[in-house]
């Protein structure tokens, strides 16, 4: 389909403060779009829990928003230690994350099952040392 | 009820959204985890947190909440005020407990 809006954003590992800001941007531009609120909330819960995973585990990367007019594809792609078992790491509730992390109000374990729930589609590629790439789609049909 | 209400149950203090306490609100959630809020909270419009951080306010904004309620006296930093003002979500404080203010609210009507 030609009609696509792409963007693309950095996604600063240094600064949780920031973290946020993509999937907020995104939100904004689907709700100006007209998309349907249900569908506007899907995305941006799924690519804020993906944009906070890559702040607090994997030192930030980049985020693209693939707009069309059925659905958003979301590439979140880091550079971070990348994920050992990935089947383990969908489990809910499972996390690696530090203390310091919990008192932020994160790293319970829901973010890549949160992910999956609210999206349509989700596939993960990780390479221990190399980094990770999910890739998410959000339809905005019935 | 109403966000004012919510104010004088819990004499809170209005930290920033003084123009938005006629909306109206009919569900909360209590929490400082916000992976949990995140994962769990469906529809809810106020959220009562001990946690203070940029996050809580992203968090309500990207669930569409409207409003939320810091407890045991606990204020934000000036910038963590200044982001909810420009998304438009009302910041409340007050002196009391999560699991009190949580007690409150329910008892007086508010949904979880």
């Amino acid at each position: 389909m030609s009609e696509c809006i792409r963007l693309e954003y950095e996604v600063d590992g240094q600064n949780f403060a920031s973290a946020g800001h993509a999937s907020e941007s995104v939100k904004r531009m689907l709700k100006q779009m007209g998309v349907p609120a249900q569908h506007v909330r899907r995305v941006a819960i799924a690519m804020y829990e993906g944009e906070i995973n890559m702040v607090i585990h994997a030192h930030g990367g980049t985020a693209v928003a693939e707009i069309y007019p059925d659905r958003i594809d979301i590439t979140l792609a880091d550079h971070g230690p990348g994920i050992a078992d990935i089947p383990l790491a969908m489990q809910a509730g499972y996390s690696t994350a530090t203390e310091n992390i919990r008192s932020l109000g994160f790293g319970a374990g829901m973010g890549l099952p949160n992910m999956k729930k609210y999206s349509d589609d989700m596939k993960i590629e990780s390479q221990l040392g190399v980094g990770t790439t999910v890739k998410l789609r959000v339809d905005f049909g019935e | 009820m109403t966000i004012g209400e919510v104010v004088n149950l819990l004499d809170a203090e209005i930290l920033c959204g003084e123009d938005r306490l006629d909306t109206e609100i009919h569900t909360a959630c209590g929490s400082d985890m916000m992976s949990d809020v995140l994962a769990y909270v469906k529809d809810q419009s106020v959220l009562l947190t001990g946690l203070l951080n940029p996050q809580v306010v992203r968090t309500a904004e990207m669930m569409d909440m409207l409003c939320i309620v810091f407890v045991r006296g606990k204020r934000p930093e000036p910038a963590v005020i200044e982001l909810a003002r420009e998304k438009g979500i009302v910041l409340l404080c007050t002196q009391k407990r999560l699991f009190v203010a949580c007690g409150i609210l329910y008892t007086n009507g508010l949904g979880g």
